[in-house]
Formats: structure tokens, C-alpha cells, sequence
């Protein structure tokens, strides 16, 4: 028994090496010398470590720039995708109204349409609308999301009727109970939405390559993949483009791990 | 009773706490999915862009025109190459950590599981760019361990017989951590009990694992393998990063023909017919899943 659990940790300390191994890389990597950067074989780490790579991004490739684009559009849609999913999710859950049950079975049933799908019309209506190559046009497909009200709507079932029935005898409005006391009882699943929708925003490729045709507008994937085109010897440069794209989003999961993993096995749950 | 009913009739707060979501959802999803149907039917190209008086309605001729052109299936192709052989080995690869971390008394467990989500939370982008390094036929750390194991090494991306291997290798490595998840926490659900009555029985390891563990995980596995697959047919970055399609067209999916189709020849009509096969195919494989009694017996 004792043999089989050293094997077993011999064996995740390995896969957990080779899973870690390219993003290590990319970070040691991002701190070598250009000439240690391309030589042959390869290196692990740097002999004599340096920011300029990190220096060169932010003065000349303006790296700044891109990054508070995506901070910008991902901030963006996770406040509205919050605004709307959470408001939505409560009411699907908790009030009474007319047409309710048609309308989440509605839901139900589109939530297997793939957003691709969307995409082509998508593009028209907000060249129409005067939206293209702008931040609103990149964060408007985060704004909703079927995801989100189911998860909300999950979690808010298990409010208790009576806290909120108690908060309408002594003559709150329903705007005053959802401020006051659902979204305070909420918070945990507000956390996990928002860290989803943060994390999706940020990660984007396919739509903001379809919306933004300016480069100044650029957010970080879409400036990783034309400077991974444009510079694809300089590999130093690359790859603390490259952390700067990944580090946020890793230190963001690290920080709220567990509400992001309960957001994940609640949609697995729901498939 | 009535004045209830008459007053259920006028709108409610609960109609006011949804509108917003529902009109965002209509104007930005439903409406642009019935755009891309009728879309589909049209000749939407660039004239059409700048002034919808150019539209005409083909019908069926951007489907028609599709199926007779040879990237579209050898696109089609691609994908279901990539997700019928991807999809399987990294839920094969989930299946194997999730097990492994569930094995009682390996300790620092939250350590491993979080260098192995890892991969799965970083930006795909910029994955796939310290990949190309990774494959790279000279200098690529993949190449320099098929020489340490007496293997020659492999122009992975410049190759059209290893390019696809070669992202679904990636894929896999960028994707597991996801479904590891997932079935981890399916194999905590099954009770310590059914393992302790098995191996009363006399069965060992591989007994267990068939008799007890897998029949555990069916309804989980169905519903991680349909997902998985489904996801597997919206490749696009990779490609677009790692080879653009190449080589000899190699690893054009049916997404990065969309694109292509849609957004570089400005064939939006076109596109769209492509985008509505994509969608049927998944809609197809959503038919594919089991009704719970069936997997439950």
C-alpha cells in the first residue's frame, strides 16, 4: 500500500512537471538575453537574466497599451455580464411571473446554439450600429450569457422563501430586498461568475480578431498572435509577451480558485 | 381568485428583473441566429455589406456550392479528425490524473491539481505561440526528447502527416485539466463502500476499476464526452497561431474555413451556410445522449 502511493506521487510530480513545463519556460525564457534566448540547444533558464525583453514590449511594442485594452474589455464585461445574468438568474428562480416557465424552457433549449453561429450577423448589425474595431462592439456577446442565469438561478433556489417573504410583509420593495438581501447572499456565486466572465474576456481571440481591425484597439491575444508573426526570432520578446498575456489570468484563478472550480463543476452538472 | 388572476395579468417585478438580460439576448443572439439562416440563403458579400440593395437570395445555392467545394471537406474532414481523435485521449489523460489524485494518502494532492488545471485557465493564444517554440523542428523541447529516447526528431508543424497530431497533442495538454475536474469530483461521489464490498469479493485493481469505478462514472463520461467533442469542433485558434491552416491545408478547420470564407473573401452568405452545418453536426451529436435511465442501468 505504502509502495503504491509513492509510485502514485512519483507519478503526478512528474505529469505536474510536464504540465507546468511550458509555461515555466515561457517565464525563464521571458528573462533571457536574446542571444541566450535563440541559442542551440535550447536553454532552461537564463545565465544572465534581464527585463529587457519586458522593457523593449512596453517602450516600442507598446505593450501598455494592449494590456489596459483587455483589462478595459474584460472589466467591461464582467460588470455587465454580472448586471444582467445576476438580476435575471435571481428573477428566474424567486419571483413569480407570467410566462416564466415557457420562457427558461426557451432558454433551455437554445443554449445548445453554438456563438459561432452568431457571429457573421453579428459582425453586420454592429457595423450598422457603428460598433466595429471598438471596445463596445469586442465586450457586447460577454454582456448575457445563458450560462450565467442558469448558474445564478441554481444557486438563488436555495434562498429561503421566508427571508424574503419576511423583507415584503414589513413593506420592502422588490428592488430593496434584491439589494439588500439577495444580492449580500449571493455574493459566493457573484464571485464565480465574475471570475468566468473575466477570465473568457480576457482569453478571446476568435471575436475581437473579428471586430477590432485596428491594431491600436488590440487586446492581448490578438497582439500575441501578429507579434508572434512579425517577430518570431526575437523568442525572448515573444514570451514576456506571451506572461503578460498568461500571468494575469493564472495569478486571478490562483487568488479564487475555489469559487472558479465550483462555477465549473455547477456547469458540468447542469450539461 | 379573479382579481388575482387580473392582477398577475399586469406586468410584475419579476418581469422588470429579466427584460434586460431577454432584450440584450434577443437583439444580440437570437436575431443574429436568425440572420445567419437567412443569411445563409443570400449571396451577403462585400457589395452586400456596403449596401443591402446588392443582396439576392440564392436558397440552397451557398449549401449546394459547398458541397461541391473541395476545402470545405477536406475541412470537414480536419475537424472531425481532430475531435475524433482528440477529444478521446484527453478525456483518456483526465481520467488517468483524476484517478490518480484520488488515490487516499498521496499527499500535497491541491499542489498537483493546481500545476495541472493550469494549463487550462491560460490564455489559448498565447499557449499555442509557446507551443510552436515547443514543436519547433530544430530548437522545440519535443524534438530534443525524441533524440534522448533514440527517436528521430519531427518537423511537427512543417509536416501535413504530424501537423494535426501535433495540435492535437497540444490540445490535449491545454484541455485535460478541465475534465480532470470533473470526473474527480464524479469519482469522490461513488461510496467507499461499493470498493470495500469489491474487494471483499476478491476483486483486485483492474476488477474494481471495471466493475465499480467505471459504471460509477457512465453518466458523467457520456456527458464530458459530448461536451468535449462538441468543443472540439470549434477549432479555430490553434490553427490560426500554430500552422494557419498548413500545411498543404493540413489543419484548416471548418471555424478557420468560416473565417477565412466570412472575413478574409468577405463571403458572408457562404459563411454562414458553413456556420449552419457546424451547427447541425453539434445539434446531431446532442441527440447522441443516452436519456439518464438507460445510463443508470
Amino acid at each position: 500500500m505504502k509502495m503504491q502511493q509513492l509510485w502514485i506521487s512519483a507519478f503526478l510530480i512528474a505529469a505536474s512537471l510536464v504540465a507546468a513545463f511550458p509555461l515555466l519556460w515561457m517565464l525563464s525564457m521571458s528573462f533571457m538575453p536574446e542571444a541566450e534566448a535563440n541559442a542551440f540547444p535550447a536553454r532552461l533558464f537564463p545565465h544572465d537574466p534581464t527585463l529587457a525583453n519586458y522593457a523593449e514590449l512596453f517602450a516600442h511594442q507598446r505593450m501598455g497599451r494592449f494590456l489596459f485594452n483587455s483589462l478595459l474589455v474584460a472589466s467591461l464585461a464582467t460588470i455587465l455580464s454580472l448586471a444582467f445574468n445576476v438580476t435575471a438568474g435571481y428573477a428566474f428562480a424567486k419571483l413569480h411571473f407570467r410566462g416564466r416557465e415557457k420562457l427558461f424552457r426557451f432558454l433551455l433549449a437554445v443554449v445548445v446554439i453554438p456563438g459561432q453561429l452568431t457571429m457573421l450577423p453579428l459582425f453586420f448589425q454592429l457595423k450598422t450600429l457603428g460598433l466595429l474595431n471598438s471596445y463596445a462592439g469586442v465586450v457586447v456577446p460577454f454582456m448575457t450569457s445563458l450560462f450565467g442565469i442558469f448558474l445564478v438561478r441554481q444557486y438563488a433556489l436555495g434562498l429561503p422563501d421566508e427571508m424574503l417573504q419576511a423583507a415584503r410583509v414589513d413593506g420592502a420593495s422588490e428592488w430593496q430586498i434584491f439589494r439588500k438581501i439577495v444580492l449580500p447572499n449571493l455574493s459566493p456565486i457573484i464571485v464565480t461568475l465574475g471570475v468566468f466572465t473575466f477570465l473568457a474576456a480576457w482569453n478571446d481571440f476568435l471575436w475581437p480578431l473579428i471586430v477590432l481591425s485596428d491594431d491600436h484597439n488590440y487586446t492581448l491575444p490578438l497582439a500575441i498572435a501578429s507579434l508572434s508573426q512579425e517577430h518570431i526570432q526575437d523568442s525572448g520578446m515573444v514570451m514576456a509577451c506571451a506572461t503578460v498575456t498568461i500571468a494575469p489570468v493564472i495569478l486571478l484563478f490562483l487568488a479564487l480558485q475555489r469559487h472558479y472550480v465550483r462555477g465549473l463543476l455547477a456547469g458540468s452538472v447542469k450539461g | 381568485m379573479t382579481t388575482v388572476r387580473a392582477l398577475m395579468r399586469v406586468i410584475s417585478p419579476g418581469h422588470v428583473f429579466v427584460a434586460p438580460a431577454m432584450c440584450v439576448l434577443s437583439v444580440f443572439f437570437l436575431m443574429p441566429v436568425l440572420g445567419a439562416l437567412v443569411m445563409s440563403f443570400t449571396d451577403f458579400d462585400i457589395y452586400a455589406l456596403a449596401d443591402l440593395k446588392n443582396l439576392r437570395f440564392i436558397w440552397l445555392g451557398n449549401y449546394i456550392n459547398l458541397l461541391q467545394t473541395p476545402l470545405f471537406w477536406k475541412a470537414f474532414g480536419n475537424t472531425c479528425y481532430f475531435a475524433l481523435v482528440g477529444a478521446p485521449l484527453s478525456i483518456l489523460v483526465s481520467l488517468v490524473m483524476a484517478m490518480a489524485l484520488n488515490v487516499p494518502g498521496v499527499g500535497l494532492k491541491a499542489l498537483y491539481r493546481t500545476a495541472l488545471f493550469a494549463p487550462y485557465v491560460a490564455t489559448l493564444v498565447a499557449a499555442a505561440v509557446i507551443w510552436r517554440y515547443m514543436l519547433d523542428a530544430q530548437y522545440g523541447w519535443l524534438n530534443q526528447f525524441l533524440i534522448v529516447i533514440g527517436l528521430h526528431p519531427i518537423d511537427w508543424l512543417g509536416n501535413p502527416r504530424f501537423s494535426m497530431p501535433a495540435i492535437i497533442l497540444f490540445s490535449v495538454w491545454k484541455n485535460f485539466g478541465y475534465n480532470m475536474l470533473i470526473l474527480l469530483a464524479a469519482l469522490q461521489r461513488i461510496p467507499d463502500d461499493l470498493y470495500e464490498a469489491a474487494r471483499v469479493d476478491g476483486a483486485g485493481a483492474w476488477a474494481r476499476f471495471i466493475h465499480v469505478t467505471l459504471p460509477g462514472l457512465t453518466p458523467v463520461l457520456w456527458m464530458v464526452a459530448l461536451l468535449t467533442i462538441a468543443g472540439y469542433f470549434q477549432l479555430f485558434a490553434e490553427p490560426y497561431v500554430m500552422t494557419q491552416g498548413g500545411p498543404a491545408q493540413s489543419t484548416v478547420s471548418l471555424l478557420y474555413f468560416m473565417y477565412e470564407d466570412g472575413f478574409k473573401w468577405w463571403n458572408l452568405g457562404h459563411a454562414s451556410a458553413t456556420a449552419f452545418i457546424l451547427f447541425a453536426v453539434l445539434m446531431g451529436l446532442s441527440f447522441l445522449r443516452p436519456k439518464s435511465e438507460e445510463v443508470f442501468v
